[in-house]
């Protein structure tokens, strides 16, 4: 009886070992809340030439840096009207992450900084609460100089913490899901 | 007991008058041993219905005449022995052999018990009885273990509770629960150990690597639990403990109840239920701090002298809630959560556990069986089956808002047999075999990028041990082990992250399948490990006694050392495994002195502790993304030396008012680098205050002072990051370590019988009676909060 249930105690331990010997390889993982690319489409008010900002992170959460890119300079004293696109390029065709935002505008916020008093930036749009999201915005410009512009998205911002609805992000708290940085001229 | 027998005996008595056969039989006998056959001088033979006694001479013989044919009930006992009771049936003169289990008390406590004991007399090794492990009954495992000396915890929150021996913790500490050694992704500082204490009624932690027939990787030690022993008589008997406390507003609620028969069946069933909602330091709440869990076991089986067996089965279900102050986007955020005193999220008090959040299955299953044979030993075979599921949940946005972050489920076999040899009281060896078989497997739905990749890892180790009493002062053991572990991995490696850490110099070869931007590698790792252990204890005289310990150990690196490789939301930093890592190698020596005598106890302990290829995780750097720069956290490798000392004294001040004082002093040095390892715990000291009083129901009360010192040895892993908000560099200071603190607790606690076999003990807890603001430093949410501020609790317990 004994050496029976020792058998079959060791039968069982070797089906185990055996059945798993598959060669099946797993499932590959596409980041999903992955953003690769941060667009700013800024396009004069009156004409001219308008100015994309771009950044780029292929590899998201891996060793790579963003690659970053400024088509053009701004001219000063100017009135952009300003349009973020936030994508995912890993898949195809790109995920556009700017609809989810939207979809949950309550719980997101973007915020722009500059340096040197280059640029000043009001929100365009607003969720259903009434506090601004910055997908559209409008930037102007100040004099001549250069200076870096930061776009940053906070999720779960405190929309209703002082001054956040007119863009400081003192005391905006949330977790941070963009900040990219652009050093730009303005002519 | 002796009434019972007195009844017996009147009503033999007056059944023997009606005999009236012809009665003239002899029968003769001899006692013996079971372990090592020597003769049993003394024992009683008592023959029930004839009420005659007599005792076995030096030989182990006895003899009775003038006996009737037909049946005798033969009643045979000896002092530390389990009595025996037979019948046999008299047809003719009549000779037989009886053996005893002599030693009982002895074999039941194995590995364990006091200092006394030949098994552990010669190692580092602590126990905790029942009555301590029932005040902890609503905490940690980990919370328990800290009331002894040189073993703290590393933490997440107060809720997920690493133990820590000496400084050593995760994979190097090997947690055995019913002799079966736990497999649940140990790997990980917020992956706490899935047991609840209340299934043990015994813990034992042992420093070091010496007990090798639990695992040659114990480089910390081993932690013992082991269930309440069975009594092989009929009883059924229970205990239920509830407690409820204000910290936390939850409660606590365990029941057990064990049945068992004088054949040796029994059976065991146990539930333990908490919850607990948001926790309070004093300030503030602690947003998301809450705990559900629920655990149940059963266990059942035959437990005879000779042969027996187990079943054992465990399901343990944690919902744990993460400081939501802890979730974090970039460096920016860290730096303003290092800055501010007070987290970012404080809202109401709730039981609702939202994310970030873990939800962690167990279930074990064991099935074990051995048999004794005479004149040599015990033979054990056991197989035990593990799943371990964890979810991780971080907070997500859109149709991923639900789905956990990590999804990973671990099952683990493990099939072992061990023999013992302990038939002579001097000298006793063990030797074993282990086969096991582990599977992880993450979950591609998560969408989130495998932390921890589908591997298949296989283990075989052998071992042998041996225990030499010398002669009543001196006691030598030593132990060999040998473990070949082989872990066959399937990972995807980011091409950019594959070229970054320049493995496709040395592991080309691996690659396996070409995904656009990733890599699919196929690593397979072989370790062979060879462990040795030695210790010696020597009573010098009666008042002192000396331990001396070595031990030589080797780990093979865990899967998340080797292969992690991503973003760790909840702790905002990017966590790097490497490949190239080897095992971990320690040589520890350790002395322990012992000083006893009526009033003083004390008892100091060294160790010293060399690990080549000390496998470890700190600060290196930071990487740009798109969500901002994050610090990187990456495993490394280096020369560790570990020393310190801890240690206890218990003093007797007079028969009801004691002290009792608890230090430990530790240093870790890298030496490769020349400088201090991180996560070495402070210096501590415990003094603790004590009255009791057996006339007014036990009652003890006792008053604690906690002081932790300021880790003041720490590596300086500070760097540099750019926070574009405000335009500047600024030093990220994820090093500098919390103050010193001092808390003060009270308990306190009186016994009641309500009747013969009823009991209750209501005892009162405060912790932290001061409201004491403090951080601890192996705490990984010290950079946002504060720890617990003061606690009430009030529990009763009913044994039955």
């Amino acid at each position: 009886m004994k050496q029976i249930k020792k058998i079959v105690i060791l039968v069982y331990i070797a089906s185990i070992f055996s059945a798993c010997t598959d060669n099946d390889n797993p499932i590959v993982i596409n980041e999903e809340e992955l953003i690769t690319t941060v667009r700013a489409t800024l396009v004069p008010q009156n004409g001219g030439a308008s100015v994309t900002l771009e950044s780029i992170d292929l590899d998201g959460d891996g060793p790579n840096e963003p690659v970053i890119s400024v088509s053009g300079d701004f001219s000063q004293n100017t009135t952009y009207t300003g349009n973020l696109l936030i994508l995912n390029d890993t898949e195809t065709p790109a995920d556009n992450i700017t609809l989810e935002i939207l979809e949950e505008d309550e719980e997101h916020q973007f915020f722009f900084s500059s340096t040197n008093n280059i640029a000043t930036t009001t929100y365009n749009d607003q969720d259903s609460n009434g506090n601004p999201i910055g997908v559209e915005f409008s930037l102007l410009t100040g004099n001549s100089g250069y200076g870096a512009f930061t776009i940053t998205l906070r999720h779960e911002p405190n929309k209703s913490g002082m001054n956040v609805n007119t863009g400081d992000i003192t005391n905006a708290g949330g977790e941070t899901d963009v900040q990219v940085i652009f050093d730009i001229t303005v002519n | 007991m002796t009434l019972k027998l007195f009844l017996c005996t009147l009503f033999c008595c007056a059944a023997f008058t009606s005999y009236t056969q012809k009665c003239a039989y002899t029968f003769k006998g001899t006692i013996t041993d079971y372990h090592d056959g020597t003769s049993l001088f003394g024992a009683t033979v008592y023959l029930k219905k004839l009420n005659k006694y007599t005792i076995s001479d030096d030989q182990g013989k006895f003899e009775f005449k003038n006996l009737c044919k037909g049946e005798i009930h033969v009643f045979i006992s000896h002092i530390s022995c389990e009595s025996k009771e037979l019948k046999i049936n008299i047809l003719e003169d009549t000779s037989k052999e009886f053996n005893l289990e002599h030693h009982t008390e002895e074999l039941k406590e194995v590995t364990i018990t006091s200092a006394l004991e030949l098994k552990t007399k010669t190692r580092q090794s602590t126990v905790l009885k029942s009555d301590v492990i029932d005040t902890y009954s609503s905490q940690n495992l980990g919370d328990v273990l800290k009331s002894i000396s040189g073993v703290s915890s590393i933490n997440t929150g107060n809720t997920i509770v690493k133990p820590m021996i000496n400084g050593l913790h995760s994979s190097r500490v090997v947690l055995m629960t019913n002799g079966v050694r736990l497999q649940d992704q140990d790997w990980g500082i917020e992956h706490a150990p899935n047991i609840d204490i209340n299934t043990a009624e015994k813990i034992t932690v042992i420093k070091g690597a010496n007990a090798l027939e639990f695992g040659g990787d114990a480089i910390g030690g081993v932690i013992v639990l082991e269930p309440n022993r069975i009594i092989v008589k009929d009883s059924l008997y229970g205990k239920s403990i509830v407690s409820g406390q204000t910290n936390g507003q939850g409660f606590s609620f365990h029941s057990s109840l064990t049945k068992s028969t004088k054949k040796g069946w029994y059976i065991n069933a146990k539930t333990t239920v908490k919850k607990y909602g948001d926790f309070e330091s004093p300030d503030y709440i602690l947003t998301n701090t809450g705990l559900n869990s629920s655990a149940y076991s059963l266990q059942t089986g035959l437990k005879k002298f000779e042969t027996g067996f187990n079943f054992y089965y465990t399901y343990l279900k944690n919902e744990i809630g993460i400081l939501r102050s802890s979730h974090l986007g970039n460096i920016e955020d860290l730096v303003d959560a290092i800055n501010s005193d007070r987290p970012f999220v404080i809202e109401d008090f709730s039981y609702a556990i939202n994310e970030p959040k873990q939800e962690v299955t167990h279930q074990l299953i064991k099935v074990d069986f051995y048999k004794r044979f005479k004149n040599l030993g015990k033979l054990k075979v056991q197989y035990d089956y593990q799943n371990n599921e964890r979810f991780e949940f971080d907070l997500r946005v859109g149709d991923d808002r639900n789905k956990p972050a990590i999804d990973l489920t671990l099952n683990s076999h493990t099939v072992k047999t061990s023999f013992e040899f302990d038939s002579k009281s001097n000298q006793t060896y063990k030797v074993g075999l282990m086969g096991g078989y582990q599977n992880n497997f993450a979950n591609p739905n998560t969408g989130v990028r495998r932390l921890i990749p589908d591997y298949d890892k296989y283990d075989l180790g052998a071992f042998a041990i041996g225990n030499f009493l010398f002669n009543d002062k001196t006691s030598l053991d030593f132990g060999v082990r040998y473990d070949f572990n082989y872990i066959n991995a399937k990972k995807f490696y980011l091409k950019s992250r594959w070229n970054e850490r320049n493995y496709d110099a040395d592991f080309s070869n691996l690659i396996i399948v070409d995904f656009n931007t990733q890599w699919l590698v196929n690593p397979k790792l072989k370790y062979h490990n060879f462990s040795a252990s030695a210790g010696v204890s020597h009573q010098l005289n009666e008042v002192n006694s000396l331990i001396l310990n070595y031990a030589l150990s080797n780990r093979a690196p865990n899967a998340s050392e080797l292969f992690s490789d991503g973003l760790h939301h909840s702790a905002a930093r990017i966590e790097l495994g490497d490949l190239r890592i080897n095992q971990e190698t320690s040589n520890r020596v350790s002395t322990s002195y012992n000083f006893k005598r009526d009033k003083t106890a004390l008892l100091v302990e060294l160790f010293f502790n060399h690990i080549r290829n000390y496998i470890f995780i700190e600060p290196n750097g930071t990487e740009q993304t798109i969500r901002g720069a994050f610090p990187v956290w990456a495993y490394k490798a280096t020369t560790a030396n570990l020393f310190g000392i801890d240690i206890t004294w218990q003093q007797k001040i007079t028969n009801r008012i004691h002290f009792k004082n608890k230090t430990s002093f530790m240093r870790g040095k890298d030496v490769d680098n020349n400088r201090d390892l991180i996560d070495i715990p402070a210096a501590k000291t415990v003094n603790n205050i004590g009255y009791s009083n057996k006339k007014w129901g036990n009652f003890n009360a006792n008053l604690e002072s906690n002081f932790v010192f300021r880790q003041n040895l720490f590596p300086d892993n500070n760097f540099e990051a750019f926070i574009p908000t405000t335009n500047s560099n600024v030093l990220v200071d994820v090093s500098s370590t919390p103050n010193r603190y001092h808390l003060i607790n009270f308990n306190s606690d009186a016994t009641f019988k309500l009747s013969q076999k009823t009991e209750v003990t209501i005892g009162i807890t405060v912790t932290n009676i001061l409201n004491t603001n403090y951080r601890e430093y192996l705490n990984r949410l010290r950079y946002f909060a504060d720890d617990l501020g003061r606690n009430y609790l009030v529990q009763l317990k009913f044994k039955y």
